[in-house]
């Protein structure tokens, strides 16, 4: 907690070097890019859902993941997973993930959480969504490695958290990379808190630029990180392709247990999901 | 209502611009230029009082608890200094209302920093005290916990769009209420300002504390909601839940039938027919979680009117007598008391009768021991009963009257009680029954209490009681 607390002192900071930075560049050298600075450009859509169709989830980007996984998803978490409409539904121009506190399948809740069929290597992933609130949700907008398996066993095969959330801290998301060395608490993570506004209440960008050379972290209009294969201490792992994922859990070892003060059901409202090829 | 106040600032704010427009080359505004709206100043103290604030305890608290303190300060130059009584001094309790009203619509909060002397609860803090409108938007936060160290906190405003003329920014109260309870102790107050926190958010607004609760109720009768929980609750930028005690005009009530039960806009819930109505209610478009189900089975036959001499009577529940000072009706006595009580109005020829209605009735107490009362003269115990429905044919129902004896204090050895039993013989159903009880005590220059038990095995759940009186 305390080590969080820190972390968020260091981004304002940061933040706010950067800002006085921009200024600095934008008054001075507003012309030419600085040499140290690597401009993303990404234009290119090579993979979209705009989740426009009300109903199901399409099935030709998208697979269900279903059930609790290996000891709650490798988390501890409570949630089983469905694919039945009240966890998962398009509606209104948005997916909507709906945690519920039901007894089920012998879990006390029901969730949803989806995984993209395609797989991609590089570019900017960016997902437009409002998140629910509370003690005990954690919702997560991932990326996995595709070669995960028996053979290449996690952190090995490599996971990008472009925006994780803790329910209790409605103001704050974190960005993660995972790698062998580098992995849950000793994950490479920032996070990012916004001023006089929150997650739960209207709807943010989250995204990540992701070349060879680094990952860029951002969200809106806002880029907070960069972590680059020099700021991990293991082997960089993030050169292969990598499926989405987006899930809302309840509890877990990340999050902690829901309490009486929870609210149920909670909501994820997705806008959309966009690839965009380096 | 709303409505018609948007119409009016409109139009207002149209006659500004028109008026703007036409003698924008005069130099001087008229001294009659009227503004739309009131200053949005949101700084109530910062290092003193802010764009216009007076300041007024509360009666009987102790004047001299509020100063403005220069040595103790979380910011600038000084802070608002608290100095609460000992026990049995009083307490400290004040408002501070603008000097003109403001526009506080596009806050969402009242902040400050503060810090006591050690640690301690305030009983209620909070905004909104206004003598003009009774109140109509107060906001109070009940134990709010303080500690050594200086800490903002943050007092969420039910539904700013209410509050567009306020001028009540700022009021408190708190003081020791056992001796056990925490006195004598000074806290301080330091940038009390409305803000725009933008984090206030995820309003789950509660009625009757978020219970579905059904009464059966009777022609004329009246319930307050203020009584049954009244609350707003916001989720912080912290991830936690505060809620505040939000006045009934935040509300707006729905009633499903006005033939039967009709809600003012001050929580009054007023029973006009025969049938069954459910009350609920929004805050700020939010459906409130509660609601209130009235049935309504006729009118509500009300105690015989009592015709002693008032001059013969010292009286500890009647609408017909003044009323001895009555520490309580209920004193819920743990662990094992059940019985609930209300005190319900009945409107009857236009007086208000006040009845006490008991529920889960197992013992209950009548404690009026500050001071206790002197009977000597006194000969009967009276007291109006009603059962409903059925009479218990175990009924075994035991009255004691309690003598404090010279120290005037429960407990001691000189305490001496009268007890009176009565059984199912001495009621009917549905009807108010007249219970006199001679007085044998001894010692009666002291009665502080009435005790109603069950005993034996006695099944009785709910009755009414009214025209508690001694009388000769």
């Amino acid at each position: 907690m305390k080590h969080i607390n820190k972390f968020k002192k260091r981004v304002q900071t940061l933040l706010f070097k950067s800002f006085l930075f921009a200024m600095l560049f934008i008054v001075i050298v507003s012309c030419s890019t600085d040499e140290n600075q690597t401009v993303a450009n990404f234009t290119e859509l090579v993979m979209q859902d705009e989740f426009d169709t009300d109903g199901a989830l399409n099935t030709a980007i998208w697979d269900y993941e279903i059930g609790t996984g290996n000891n709650g998803w490798g988390n501890n978490e409570l949630q089983y997973y469905t694919d039945r409409t009240k966890n998962i539904t398009v509606q209104n121009g948005v997916l909507i993930m709906s945690a519920i506190k039901e007894s089920f399948e012998g879990s006390n809740y029901t969730s949803a959480r989806i995984v993209t069929k395609g797989e991609h290597a590089y570019g900017r992933f960016e997902a437009r969504i409002r998140l629910p609130y509370g003690q005990g949700i954690w919702p997560a907008f991932w990326l996995l490695g595709a070669n995960c398996s028996d053979a290449v066993v996690w952190p090995q095969c490599g996971e990008i958290d472009i925006m994780e959330y803790k329910g209790q801290e409605p103001t704050t998301i974190h960005g993660s990379v995972n790698g062998n060395g580098f992995s849950d608490g000793e994950a490479i993570t920032k996070s990012y808190s916004l001023e006089n506004d929150r997650f739960d209440t209207g709807f943010h960008v989250f995204g990540i630029e992701w070349t060879p050379e680094y990952i860029n972290y951002y969200v809106d209009d806002v880029l907070y990180n960069q972590i680059t294969p020099s700021d991990v201490p293991g082997e960089w792992v993030f050169d292969h392709p990598f499926k989405i994922i987006i899930n809302l859990a309840v509890g877990g070892s990340f999050v902690g247990s829901p309490n009486s003060e929870t609210t149920f059901p909670q909501t994820m409202l997705i806008d959309y999901v966009r690839v965009y090829k380096n | 209502m709303k409505n018609i106040k948007y119409i009016y600032l409109k139009i207002t704010l149209l006659l500004g611009f028109i008026f703007t427009l036409t003698i924008s080359c005069e130099r001087d505004p008229s001294d009659e230029v009227e503004f739309a709206s009131y200053s949005n100043t949101g700084d109530v103290f910062i290092d003193g009082f802010m764009g216009g604030l007076d300041y007024f305890p509360f009666n009987g608290s102790f004047s001299e608890a509020f100063s403005v303190d220069t040595a103790e300060k979380y910011m600038g130059t000084a802070s608002m200094r608290f100095d609460i009584p000992v026990f049995g001094v009083g307490y400290g309790g004040a408002t501070f209302p603008s000097l003109e009203p403001r526009d506080l619509s596009d806050y969402d909060a009242l902040t400050f920093w503060a810090k006591a002397s050690q640690g301690a609860d305030i009983n209620e803090i909070g905004f909104g005290i206004n003598g003009d409108t009774n109140n109509k938007y107060q906001v109070s936060m009940q134990n709010l916990p303080l500690t050594t160290n200086w800490k903002k906190y943050i007092i969420p405003i039910p539904d700013p769009s209410m509050l567009y003329q306020e001028i009540g920014m700022f009021w408190y109260g708190e003081g020791a209420e056992t001796a056990e309870d925490e006195g004598g102790y000074t806290f301080w107050i330091d940038e009390l300002k409305f803000e725009k926190l933008g984090t206030v958010a995820q309003p789950q607004p509660k009625i009757l504390n978020g219970e579905d609760v059904e009464e059966l109720v009777f022609l004329g009768n009246t319930i307050n909601l203020v009584e049954s929980g009244l609350t707003q609750t916001f989720n912080l930028a912290s991830g936690v839940n505060q809620t505040v005690i939000a006045a009934p005009s935040y509300f707006t009530f729905i009633s499903t039938d006005v033939d039967v039960a009709r809600v003012s806009e001050l929580g009054i819930v007023s029973i006009v027919g025969d049938g069954t109505a459910t009350i609920t209610a929004t805050l700020g478009g939010v459906k409130a979680k509660g609601s209130l189900t009235v049935e309504v089975s006729g009118a509500f036959n009300t105690a015989p009117v009592p015709t002693h001499n008032s001059g013969d009577v010292i009286s500890i529940f009647s609408d017909t007598y003044t009323n001895v000072p009555v520490d309580f009706i209920n004193g819920y006595w743990e662990p094992y008391q059940t019985t609930q009580s209300t005190i319900f109005e009945v409107v009857d020829n236009n007086m208000i009768d006040k009845i006490i209605s008991y529920t889960d009735f197992n013992f209950v107490g009548n404690q009026f021991a500050n001071p206790t009362i002197n009977v000597t003269e006194k000969s009967n115990l009276h007291l109006n009963m009603l059962i409903f429905d059925e009479i218990p044919s175990n009924l075994d129902f035991l009255i004691s009257i309690v003598d404090f004896g010279a120290d005037g204090i429960e407990g001691g050895d000189d305490d001496t009680r009268q007890q009176v039993f009565f059984n199912s013989a001495d009621f009917v159903a549905n009807e108010w029954s007249t219970l006199e009880i001679p007085l044998t005590l001894n010692n009666k220059a002291n009665i502080g209490l009435i005790i109603y038990e069950n005993v034996n095995g006695s099944s009785l759940s709910n009755f009414y009681l009214d025209n508690i009186y001694f009388h000769n």
